[in-house]
């Protein structure tokens, strides 16, 4: 399998003109290239159709898989996003996940910037010693912490509140920024800094009109990143907020909309997808920029 | 600080004002500067982790603060079946999911790094799985496998390989291969990504050099590709398996843990004993079991960095 996947990879790159040889015929390219490709293709995107599908269809065309084809609408129906966004706080729900996807994003953009910038352009005695426990907070996932969390978030008196998520959520943001960001200040020229500091810049002068305008796209690459992350966010979500109209989508969606024995999948599925797209739009528009964050970050 | 040296000069440069040389002195910058992201991790990562350790010894439950109970919460987990069920899950949910992961995520990544078209707008369908939130693919998955309208049922009985509905989630051994199965889904596209990015820094010359040497197809990938992609696979597993381990989501949208506790993961078993059962010194001490897995990661993680440094030489850092 792997064999057969490295020759396809190899061909093209290192001899795109040995056509010649049997061995990469056309029929070799479609069975290890696109067939492989297409069947990763459907099972990847299959669930997001399945979730589309299911959302538009009435509810007797649902449960009928017989008299109706499972895999097309018949008779579209807007129905189940009708109920969501008109007998459900969904609205109030999508209102809470996007304050906190912002406070939190743009808390952890002001925090790993600056310590970013310390750490890699104030070089100091210790620097890389902060610049591993940072990352090392990178591996410290939010299950472990969820409990004594949940504490210290009663004893704040902030239990309920979004202000809570928007100050936890920035313990999984600020390493993941802080790195990301100290590979962005690494590709900026130092000379460029020493010349403002020459012509008698100071140095918060130079954060401010050279480091920081030149690492916008980094600003942009951690920002969407940490967006998205914030919004899929669910364990401190669910642990933290009780009331119904203070839930953020993905923890209301899963908690809210499962009344009782009967699941409502029409329903459920709209509330999937329309809990999908805000991300999915947000992130059609920055793809580029995520990807280098994501191989960024796994690089740095 | 030259200002001696031009006081003949007209134009005198305007003093800096005390706040001015402050902000300009370098310690006092690393200090305001560090202590925004410092300060934050400090309060809610450091502390909630010595605050959960110290939990764990002790009977706390929700309203109540507990009193020291040393290793009770422990021995009481050690006779637990629920408990060791747990560890069994979450070993082996993390080794068969890491695995089908990352030979997914190699083989795609392979096919990725041919010459396609539309290139970019594949990678980014691809990486949809990842960045939609966990738990609405998981509603979608738990929709999926549903007993009586699962359409893999329905699609397998329409062909005629199957008789009956497959049973996804209602007894133990299926619900368990269904949850790998959602969670190789969700994580094949990050895998994949991340090694492109690693694939496409390896230079061509390299393989044209194999190729005159007569290198087969198999050769070059397993003394070429395999070892230029060891760094970044070693980093992207640790994270991956991390992760993997301290799972929730998607064991909690699907089975909840159920049935009859076969699939609870230890975050799972900890947040339902911890937070809806109110037993916060009995959760912590589940949530802390977690630790020394945790740990033999990160260290695995920290010398496969050390690695690629003395690969690539002390001065690249």
């Amino acid at each position: 399998m792997t064999d057969a996947a490295a020759a396809a990879e190899n061909k093209p790159v290192t001899a795109p003109e040995n056509e010649t040889m049997a061995w990469d015929s056309r029929a070799r390219r479609m069975v290890v290239l696109w067939l492989p490709l297409a069947c990763f293709l459907i099972i990847l995107l299959f669930p997001f159709y399945w979730m589309t599908v299911t959302a538009f269809k009435p509810d007797a065309e649902l449960y009928d898989f017989n008299t109706h084809n499972p895999l097309w609408i018949s008779s579209p129906t807007l129905d189940h996003i009708y109920h969501l966004l008109f007998n459900t706080s969904y609205p109030s729900w999508l209102w809470t996940t996007m304050l906190v996807a912002f406070g939190a994003t743009f808390l952890s953009l002001f925090a790993s910037a600056f310590a970013a910038y310390a750490l890699q352009r104030l070089r100091f005695k210790g620097s890389q010693y902060v610049g591993l426990a940072i990352y090392l907070a990178y591996l410290v996932p939010p299950s472990i912490l969820f409990i004594p969390l949940a504490t210290m978030v009663v004893q704040l008196g902030l239990f309920d509140s979004p202000l809570a998520l928007i100050l936890v959520y920035p313990t999984f943001l600020v390493p993941f920024c802080t790195w990301l960001l100290i590979g962005y200040f690494k590709s900026i020229p130092f000379e460029l800094e020493e010349c403002a500091l020459i012509d008698g810049a100071t140095r918060l002068q130079i954060l401010r009109r050279i480091t920081l305008p030149l690492a916008v796209p980094g600003l942009i690459s951690a920002g969407i990143f940490s967006f998205t992350l914030s919004w899929n966010e669910f364990i401190y979500a669910l642990a933290f907020i009780q009331s119904s109209e203070n839930k953020t989508v993905p923890v209301a969606i899963l908690t809210e909309l499962v009344t009782g024995d009967v699941y409502q999948w029409g329903a459920l599925m709209a509330g999937s997808l329309l809990g999908s797209l805000p991300v999915a739009i947000f992130y059609s528009f920055f793809v580029d920029y995520y990807v280098s964050s994501l191989t960024g970050a796994v690089k740095e | 600080m030259t200002d001696a040296s031009l006081s003949t000069w007209v134009h005198r440069r305007a003093e800096p004002s005390w706040l001015g040389r402050l902000f300009d002195s370098k310690p006092f910058l690393v200090v305001i500067c560090l202590f925004p992201a410092v300060g934050l991790l400090m309060t809610f990562l450091t502390y909630p982790l010595a605050l959960g350790i110290y939990l764990a010894f002790t009977d706390t439950t929700i309203g109540r603060a507990g009193v020291w109970v040393g290793f009770e919460n422990f021995t009481y987990l050690l006779q637990d079946p629920i408990f060791w069920n747990a560890v069994f899950f979450s070993v082996f949910y993390t080794g068969i999911a890491t695995i089908g992961k990352f030979g997914l995520g190699l083989w795609l990544a392979l096919l990725l790094n041919n010459h396609l078209p539309f290139k970019s707008f594949l990678r980014a369908i691809i990486l949809l799985p990842w960045i939609v939130p966990t738990v609405l693919t998981a509603i979608a998955f738990w929709w999926i496998y549903d007993p009586q309208f699962s359409i893999i049922s329905h699609l397998l009985i329409k062909t005629g390989l199957r008789e009956t509905n497959v049973d996804f989630i209602n007894t133990a051994w299926p619900a368990r291969w269904s949850l790998i199965a959602a969670n190789i889904w969700r994580g094949i596209p990050f895998v994949a990504i991340s090694l492109l990015a690693g694939l496409q820094t390896i230079s061509p010359s390299l393989y044209e050099a194999a190729m005159l040497d007569g290198a087969t197809a198999w050769q070059r990938f397993r003394y070429i590709t395999f070892p230029m992609l060891l760094p970044i696979l070693a980093i992207v597993m640790t994270f991956s398996i991390i992760f993997t381990f301290t799972d929730f989501q998607l064991v909690y949208a699907i089975t909840r843990g159920g049935p009859v506790n076969s699939t609870h993961l230890l975050a799972t078993l900890a947040f339902q004993r911890g937070i809806p059962g109110g037993q916060l010194g009995e959760g912590s001490a589940i949530a802390v079991s977690m630790i020394p897995f945790l740990v033999f990661a990160t260290l695995f993680s920290y010398f496969a960095l050390a690695r690629r440094k003395w690969q690539q030489g002390e001065t690249n850092d």
